[in-house]
Protein backbone atom coordinates (compact mmCIF):
# COMPACT_ATOMS: atom_id res chain seq x y z
CA UNK A 1 0.00 0.00 0.00
CA UNK A 2 3.01 2.49 1.39
CA UNK A 3 6.27 2.55 -0.03
CA UNK A 4 8.66 4.66 1.62
CA UNK A 5 12.30 4.31 0.05
CA UNK A 6 15.26 7.18 1.92
CA UNK A 7 12.91 9.86 2.23
CA UNK A 8 14.98 12.41 3.40
CA UNK A 9 12.71 15.30 4.49
CA UNK A 10 13.32 18.77 6.67
CA UNK A 11 11.26 22.19 7.04
CA UNK A 12 14.60 23.78 6.71
CA UNK A 13 17.42 23.05 4.16
CA UNK A 14 19.98 22.26 6.83
CA UNK A 15 17.42 20.54 9.21
CA UNK A 16 16.37 17.29 8.07
CA UNK A 17 13.82 15.68 10.42
CA UNK A 18 14.21 12.67 8.23
CA UNK A 19 17.18 10.79 6.98
CA UNK A 20 16.97 7.80 4.46
CA UNK A 21 13.85 6.54 6.32
CA UNK A 22 12.44 3.71 4.31
CA UNK A 23 9.76 1.73 5.72
CA UNK A 24 6.71 -0.53 3.68
CA UNK A 25 2.94 -0.56 5.22
CA UNK A 26 0.37 -3.08 3.80
CA UNK A 27 -3.40 -3.53 3.83
CA UNK A 28 -5.23 -5.20 6.63
CA UNK A 29 -3.21 -3.27 9.74
CA UNK A 30 -4.03 -0.22 12.02
CA UNK A 31 -0.26 0.95 12.42
CA UNK A 32 -0.15 2.98 15.69
CA UNK A 33 2.78 6.05 15.04
CA UNK A 34 4.09 6.74 18.32
CA UNK A 35 7.25 9.49 18.68
CA UNK A 36 7.89 12.35 21.16
CA UNK A 37 6.94 15.61 20.53
CA UNK A 38 8.92 17.18 17.51
CA UNK A 39 9.84 13.76 16.58
CA UNK A 40 7.78 14.08 13.00
CA UNK A 41 4.42 11.78 12.97
CA UNK A 42 2.99 14.53 11.64
CA UNK A 43 5.22 15.53 9.22
CA UNK A 44 5.75 11.72 8.31
CA UNK A 45 1.79 11.41 8.06
CA UNK A 46 1.37 14.76 5.73
CA UNK A 47 4.13 13.48 3.38
CA UNK A 48 2.02 10.26 3.43
CA UNK A 49 -0.85 12.31 2.08
CA UNK A 50 1.01 14.95 -0.13
CA UNK A 51 0.39 17.58 1.96
CA UNK A 52 4.30 17.97 2.38
CA UNK A 53 7.34 17.01 -0.74
CA UNK A 54 9.98 15.26 -0.02
CA UNK A 55 13.78 16.56 -0.11
CA UNK A 56 14.48 13.01 -1.74
CA UNK A 57 13.70 9.64 -1.82
CA UNK A 58 10.68 7.77 -2.74
CA UNK A 59 7.24 7.98 -1.75
CA UNK A 60 4.70 5.62 -3.30
CA UNK A 61 1.25 5.33 -2.20
CA UNK A 62 -0.47 2.80 -4.19
CA UNK A 63 0.92 3.25 -6.91
CA UNK A 64 0.87 7.12 -6.96
CA UNK A 65 3.54 9.62 -5.95
CA UNK A 66 1.11 11.53 -3.46
CA UNK A 67 3.17 15.18 -4.24
CA UNK A 68 1.51 15.14 -7.35
CA UNK A 69 -1.95 15.44 -5.93
CA UNK A 70 -3.77 13.12 -8.32
CA UNK A 71 -7.18 13.22 -7.50
CA UNK A 72 -7.69 9.16 -8.42
CA UNK A 73 -5.10 8.75 -5.03
CA UNK A 74 -6.69 11.56 -3.48
CA UNK A 75 -10.03 10.15 -3.43
CA UNK A 76 -8.50 7.01 -1.70
CA UNK A 77 -7.32 8.92 0.93
CA UNK A 78 -9.48 10.24 4.11
CA UNK A 79 -7.11 12.03 6.63
CA UNK A 80 -7.89 13.45 9.52
CA UNK A 81 -5.46 15.97 11.00
CA UNK A 82 -4.85 17.18 14.62
CA UNK A 83 -5.82 20.45 13.67
CA UNK A 84 -8.95 22.04 11.35
CA UNK A 85 -11.10 23.82 10.30
CA UNK A 86 -14.56 23.73 9.44
CA UNK A 87 -16.86 26.17 7.74
CA UNK A 88 -20.02 28.00 8.86
CA UNK A 89 -22.25 25.49 7.55
CA UNK A 90 -24.79 22.51 8.36
CA UNK A 91 -23.78 19.14 8.09
CA UNK A 92 -25.79 18.62 5.16
CA UNK A 93 -24.27 21.40 3.28
CA UNK A 94 -21.01 20.59 4.07
CA UNK A 95 -21.49 16.99 2.80
CA UNK A 96 -22.88 18.00 -0.66
CA UNK A 97 -19.59 20.43 -1.33
CA UNK A 98 -17.29 17.87 -0.30
CA UNK A 99 -18.90 14.10 -0.47
CA UNK A 100 -18.46 14.72 -4.45
CA UNK A 101 -14.97 14.13 -4.16
CA UNK A 102 -15.21 10.40 -2.86
CA UNK A 103 -16.96 8.54 -5.13
CA UNK A 104 -17.68 5.94 -2.90
CA UNK A 105 -18.89 8.19 -0.47
CA UNK A 106 -21.31 6.13 1.84
CA UNK A 107 -24.07 8.37 3.05
CA UNK A 108 -26.29 6.27 5.21
CA UNK A 109 -23.02 4.97 6.50
CA UNK A 110 -21.94 8.65 7.20
CA UNK A 111 -25.69 8.81 8.92
CA UNK A 112 -24.95 6.00 11.31
CA UNK A 113 -22.02 7.42 12.38
CA UNK A 114 -23.16 10.68 13.17
CA UNK A 115 -26.12 9.01 15.23
CA UNK A 116 -23.77 6.70 17.31
CA UNK A 117 -21.56 10.03 18.01
CA UNK A 118 -24.77 11.21 19.16
CA UNK A 119 -23.74 14.55 16.80
CA UNK A 120 -26.76 17.31 16.66
CA UNK A 121 -26.71 17.72 12.92
CA UNK A 122 -29.33 20.69 13.15
CA UNK A 123 -26.22 22.48 14.34
CA UNK A 124 -23.92 24.60 12.50
CA UNK A 125 -20.17 23.17 12.56
CA UNK A 126 -18.69 26.35 13.74
CA UNK A 127 -20.97 26.09 16.51
CA UNK A 128 -19.92 22.71 18.08
CA UNK A 129 -17.15 21.71 20.40
CA UNK A 130 -14.14 20.35 19.60
CA UNK A 131 -15.16 17.07 20.09
CA UNK A 132 -17.89 17.40 18.41
CA UNK A 133 -16.42 18.78 15.14
CA UNK A 134 -13.21 15.75 15.58
CA UNK A 135 -16.14 13.17 15.54
CA UNK A 136 -17.90 15.03 12.91
CA UNK A 137 -14.61 14.50 10.43
CA UNK A 138 -13.93 11.13 11.65
CA UNK A 139 -17.38 9.90 10.60
CA UNK A 140 -17.11 11.85 7.53
CA UNK A 141 -13.11 10.51 6.60
CA UNK A 142 -15.04 7.14 7.75
CA UNK A 143 -17.79 7.42 5.66
CA UNK A 144 -15.67 8.39 2.39
CA UNK A 145 -14.38 4.76 2.08
CA UNK A 146 -11.26 5.87 1.29
CA UNK A 147 -8.68 2.87 1.35
CA UNK A 148 -5.76 4.85 3.26
CA UNK A 149 -7.10 6.21 6.69
CA UNK A 150 -4.86 8.19 8.33
CA UNK A 151 -6.03 9.81 11.61
CA UNK A 152 -3.77 12.99 13.78
CA UNK A 153 -4.57 12.42 17.29
CA UNK A 154 -8.05 11.14 16.54
CA UNK A 155 -8.83 10.90 20.49
CA UNK A 156 -7.84 14.13 21.65
CA UNK A 157 -11.37 15.92 22.56
CA UNK A 158 -13.29 13.00 22.81
CA UNK A 159 -14.56 12.57 25.67
CA UNK A 160 -15.16 8.84 27.54
CA UNK A 161 -17.75 7.66 25.98
CA UNK A 162 -16.64 8.82 22.73
CA UNK A 163 -13.82 7.03 22.95
CA UNK A 164 -15.24 3.68 23.30
CA UNK A 165 -17.19 4.52 20.96
CA UNK A 166 -14.22 5.30 17.99
CA UNK A 167 -12.76 2.09 19.42
CA UNK A 168 -15.77 0.15 18.11
CA UNK A 169 -16.02 1.79 14.99
CA UNK A 170 -12.02 1.75 14.11
CA UNK A 171 -12.59 -2.40 15.24
CA UNK A 172 -15.52 -2.40 12.15
CA UNK A 173 -13.44 -0.20 9.79
CA UNK A 174 -10.83 -2.36 9.95
CA UNK A 175 -11.17 -4.52 6.33
CA UNK A 176 -8.41 -6.53 4.54
CA UNK A 177 -8.55 -3.64 1.87
CA UNK A 178 -7.87 -0.95 4.32
CA UNK A 179 -4.70 0.53 5.75
CA UNK A 180 -5.10 2.39 9.00
CA UNK A 181 -2.09 4.55 10.20
CA UNK A 182 -3.70 6.48 13.34
CA UNK A 183 -1.00 8.59 15.15
CA UNK A 184 -0.94 9.19 18.90
CA UNK A 185 0.42 10.03 22.54
CA UNK A 186 -2.85 8.45 24.11
CA UNK A 187 -1.45 4.94 24.06
CA UNK A 188 -4.29 3.85 26.83
CA UNK A 189 -7.13 5.22 24.54
CA UNK A 190 -5.68 2.90 21.60
CA UNK A 191 -3.38 0.35 22.75
CA UNK A 192 -6.03 -2.85 21.90
CA UNK A 193 -6.80 -1.59 18.86
CA UNK A 194 -3.55 -1.29 16.82
CA UNK A 195 -1.40 -4.37 15.80
CA UNK A 196 1.65 -2.75 14.78
CA UNK A 197 3.87 -0.14 16.17
CA UNK A 198 5.97 2.01 14.45
CA UNK A 199 8.12 4.31 16.90
CA UNK A 200 9.99 7.26 15.48
CA UNK A 201 13.30 8.84 17.10
CA UNK A 202 16.27 10.44 16.06
CA UNK A 203 15.47 11.21 12.49
CA UNK A 204 14.65 7.44 11.84
CA UNK A 205 12.17 4.57 12.17
CA UNK A 206 13.07 3.39 15.99
CA UNK A 207 10.98 0.42 15.94
CA UNK A 208 8.56 -1.19 13.24
CA UNK A 209 7.32 -4.73 14.70
CA UNK A 210 3.95 -5.97 14.82
CA UNK A 211 2.07 -6.23 18.18
CA UNK A 212 2.72 -10.28 18.08
CA UNK A 213 6.49 -9.77 16.90
CA UNK A 214 7.04 -7.43 19.86
CA UNK A 215 5.58 -9.78 22.28
CA UNK A 216 7.07 -12.65 21.10
CA UNK A 217 10.32 -11.56 21.57
CA UNK A 218 9.92 -9.48 24.70
CA UNK A 219 8.15 -10.20 28.21
CA UNK A 220 6.23 -7.31 29.83
CA UNK A 221 6.45 -8.18 33.33
CA UNK A 222 6.81 -7.03 37.19
CA UNK A 223 10.11 -8.24 38.58
CA UNK A 224 10.95 -7.26 42.20
CA UNK A 225 14.71 -7.08 41.46
CA UNK A 226 16.11 -5.78 38.92
CA UNK A 227 19.21 -8.28 37.05
CA UNK A 228 21.06 -7.97 34.06
CA UNK A 229 18.38 -9.89 32.29
CA UNK A 230 15.78 -6.62 32.48
CA UNK A 231 16.31 -4.52 29.75
CA UNK A 232 14.68 -1.29 30.82
CA UNK A 233 12.80 -0.78 34.08
CA UNK A 234 10.48 1.53 35.50
CA UNK A 235 9.69 1.63 39.60
CA UNK A 236 6.32 0.37 41.01
CA UNK A 237 4.42 -0.51 43.62
CA UNK A 238 5.81 -3.97 44.05
CA UNK A 239 8.98 -3.99 42.73
CA UNK A 240 9.74 -2.92 39.08
CA UNK A 241 8.08 -2.75 35.55
CA UNK A 242 10.12 -4.19 32.92
CA UNK A 243 10.87 -5.31 30.15
CA UNK A 244 12.84 -8.12 29.55
CA UNK A 245 14.30 -10.14 26.43
CA UNK A 246 11.40 -13.35 26.27
CA UNK A 247 13.78 -16.14 26.15
CA UNK A 248 10.79 -18.74 28.06
CA UNK A 249 8.06 -17.72 25.53
CA UNK A 250 6.02 -16.38 28.11
CA UNK A 251 2.77 -14.74 26.77
CA UNK A 252 3.01 -11.36 28.32
CA UNK A 253 0.50 -8.19 27.31
CA UNK A 254 2.36 -5.59 25.69
CA UNK A 255 3.07 -2.23 27.58
CA UNK A 256 3.24 0.51 25.19
CA UNK A 257 4.32 3.23 27.03
CA UNK A 258 6.95 1.02 28.94
CA UNK A 259 7.87 0.12 25.56
CA UNK A 260 8.12 3.81 24.38
CA UNK A 261 10.45 4.81 27.05
CA UNK A 262 12.66 1.58 26.50
CA UNK A 263 12.91 1.93 22.84
CA UNK A 264 13.99 6.07 23.86
CA UNK A 265 16.42 4.93 26.88
CA UNK A 266 17.56 1.76 25.78
CA UNK A 267 18.22 2.05 21.58
CA UNK A 268 21.29 -0.08 21.46
CA UNK A 269 20.02 -3.48 23.39
CA UNK A 270 16.70 -3.27 21.76
CA UNK A 271 18.25 -2.96 18.23
CA UNK A 272 19.91 -6.50 17.60
CA UNK A 273 16.38 -8.35 18.86
CA UNK A 274 14.43 -6.59 16.34
CA UNK A 275 16.86 -7.17 13.37
CA UNK B 1 -15.04 -6.84 29.13
CA UNK B 2 -12.36 -5.54 31.73
CA UNK B 3 -8.51 -6.29 30.33
CA UNK B 4 -6.25 -7.35 32.88
CA UNK B 5 -3.00 -5.70 33.25
CA UNK B 6 -0.38 -9.35 33.01
CA UNK B 7 -1.56 -11.10 30.25
CA UNK B 8 -2.18 -11.41 26.35
CA UNK B 9 -5.01 -9.54 25.25
CA UNK B 10 -5.81 -12.71 22.71
CA UNK B 11 -5.46 -14.67 25.70
CA UNK B 12 -7.80 -13.00 27.56
CA UNK B 13 -10.39 -13.18 24.74
CA UNK B 14 -9.55 -16.98 24.64
CA UNK B 15 -10.58 -17.09 27.88
CA UNK B 16 -13.90 -15.24 27.60
CA UNK B 17 -14.24 -17.42 24.41
CA UNK B 18 -14.20 -20.79 27.00
CA UNK B 19 -15.93 -19.38 29.87
CA UNK B 20 -19.01 -18.67 27.65
CA UNK B 21 -18.90 -22.16 26.36
CA UNK B 22 -18.47 -23.60 29.76
CA UNK B 23 -21.25 -21.71 31.09
CA UNK B 24 -23.45 -23.37 28.07
CA UNK B 25 -24.05 -19.70 26.91
CA UNK B 26 -22.26 -20.95 23.59
CA UNK B 27 -23.32 -24.86 23.13
CA UNK B 28 -21.68 -27.30 20.42
CA UNK B 29 -22.19 -26.70 17.11
CA UNK B 30 -23.32 -23.18 17.46
CA UNK B 31 -22.09 -20.14 15.50
CA UNK B 32 -19.43 -18.10 17.52
CA UNK B 33 -19.72 -14.12 16.90
CA UNK B 34 -17.57 -13.10 13.49
CA UNK B 35 -14.24 -11.73 13.76
CA UNK B 36 -15.75 -8.36 13.13
CA UNK B 37 -18.59 -8.80 15.72
CA UNK B 38 -16.02 -9.80 18.37
CA UNK B 39 -13.25 -6.98 18.12
CA UNK B 40 -16.23 -4.31 17.90
CA UNK B 41 -17.62 -6.00 21.39
CA UNK B 42 -13.96 -5.99 23.13
CA UNK B 43 -12.89 -2.99 21.31
CA UNK B 44 -9.79 -4.33 20.01
CA UNK B 45 -7.95 -4.84 16.78
CA UNK B 46 -9.66 -7.56 14.31
CA UNK B 47 -6.25 -9.68 14.06
CA UNK B 48 -6.08 -9.91 17.43
CA UNK B 49 -9.38 -11.76 17.53
CA UNK B 50 -8.13 -13.51 14.52
CA UNK B 51 -5.18 -14.34 16.73
CA UNK B 52 -7.56 -16.03 19.58
CA UNK B 53 -9.87 -18.06 17.09
CA UNK B 54 -6.87 -19.52 14.95
CA UNK B 55 -5.27 -20.78 18.68
CA UNK B 56 -8.81 -22.12 19.92
CA UNK B 57 -9.18 -24.21 16.33
CA UNK B 58 -5.50 -25.61 17.21
CA UNK B 59 -7.01 -27.16 20.30
CA UNK B 60 -10.41 -27.99 18.66
CA UNK B 61 -12.54 -25.35 20.68
CA UNK B 62 -14.24 -24.41 17.73
CA UNK B 63 -14.01 -24.66 14.18
CA UNK B 64 -14.27 -22.67 10.69
CA UNK B 65 -16.26 -23.73 8.25
CA UNK B 66 -15.30 -22.45 5.03
CA UNK B 67 -17.58 -19.01 4.29
CA UNK B 68 -19.85 -19.71 6.91
CA UNK B 69 -17.74 -18.44 9.89
CA UNK B 70 -16.46 -20.38 13.24
CA UNK B 71 -18.30 -22.98 15.17
CA UNK B 72 -18.40 -24.31 18.81
CA UNK B 73 -16.68 -27.80 18.05
CA UNK B 74 -18.46 -30.83 19.37
CA UNK B 75 -15.97 -31.63 22.05
CA UNK B 76 -15.35 -28.14 22.63
CA UNK B 77 -16.23 -28.47 26.74
CA UNK B 78 -13.89 -31.29 27.30
CA UNK B 79 -11.12 -29.72 25.38
CA UNK B 80 -11.92 -26.67 27.22
CA UNK B 81 -11.37 -27.65 30.14
CA UNK B 82 -8.05 -29.52 29.20
CA UNK B 83 -6.51 -26.22 27.91
CA UNK B 84 -7.65 -24.46 31.09
CA UNK B 85 -6.11 -27.08 33.38
CA UNK B 86 -2.76 -27.30 31.31
CA UNK B 87 -3.32 -23.05 31.76
CA UNK B 88 -3.81 -23.81 35.26
CA UNK B 89 -0.89 -26.25 35.91
CA UNK B 90 1.61 -24.29 34.16
CA UNK B 91 0.94 -21.41 35.01
CA UNK B 92 -1.76 -20.58 37.95
CA UNK B 93 -0.15 -23.19 40.24
CA UNK B 94 3.56 -22.28 40.16
CA UNK B 95 2.17 -18.83 41.71
CA UNK B 96 0.16 -20.66 44.73
CA UNK B 97 2.95 -22.95 45.38
CA UNK B 98 5.18 -20.14 45.60
CA UNK B 99 3.21 -18.33 48.04
CA UNK B 100 2.56 -21.89 50.27
CA UNK B 101 6.21 -22.12 50.52
CA UNK B 102 6.75 -18.62 51.51
CA UNK B 103 3.60 -18.64 54.41
CA UNK B 104 4.31 -22.19 55.46
CA UNK B 105 0.83 -23.21 54.53
CA UNK B 106 0.74 -27.33 54.59
CA UNK B 107 -1.09 -29.45 51.91
CA UNK B 108 -3.73 -30.68 54.90
CA UNK B 109 -4.59 -27.06 55.68
CA UNK B 110 -5.81 -26.34 52.11
CA UNK B 111 -7.34 -29.84 51.82
CA UNK B 112 -10.01 -28.62 54.37
CA UNK B 113 -10.35 -24.89 53.29
CA UNK B 114 -11.15 -26.74 49.73
CA UNK B 115 -13.26 -29.42 50.73
CA UNK B 116 -15.26 -26.47 52.68
CA UNK B 117 -15.04 -24.71 48.94
CA UNK B 118 -16.56 -26.93 47.10
CA UNK B 119 -19.38 -27.63 49.96
CA UNK B 120 -20.34 -24.10 50.16
CA UNK B 121 -20.27 -23.33 46.46
CA UNK B 122 -20.91 -26.35 44.25
CA UNK B 123 -23.58 -27.99 46.79
CA UNK B 124 -21.46 -31.55 46.50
Amino acid sequence: MIKINNLNFGYRKNQLLFKNMSMQLSTGHIYGLLGKNGAGKSTLLKNIAGLVYADSGSMDVMGYDPSKRQPALLAEICFIPEEFYLPSVKIDAFVKANAGFYPNFDHPYFTALLAEFDIPVAQKLIDMSYGQKKKVIIAFGLATQAKLVIMDEPTNGLDIPSKAQFRKIMASALTDDRCIIISTHQVRDLDNLIDTVIMLDENKVALKASVEEITNKLCFKRVKEIDDKVIYAEPSLAGYNAVLQNFHDEDSKLDLELLFNAVLAEKNKLKPIFN
Amino acid sequence: MEFRDNKAIYLQIAEYVCEHILLGKWKGDEKVPSVREMAVELEVNPNTVMRTYELLQTKNIINNKRGIGFFVDDDAIANVKSYRKAQFMDDELPVVFRNMYLLNIGFDELQDRYNTFVKENFNS
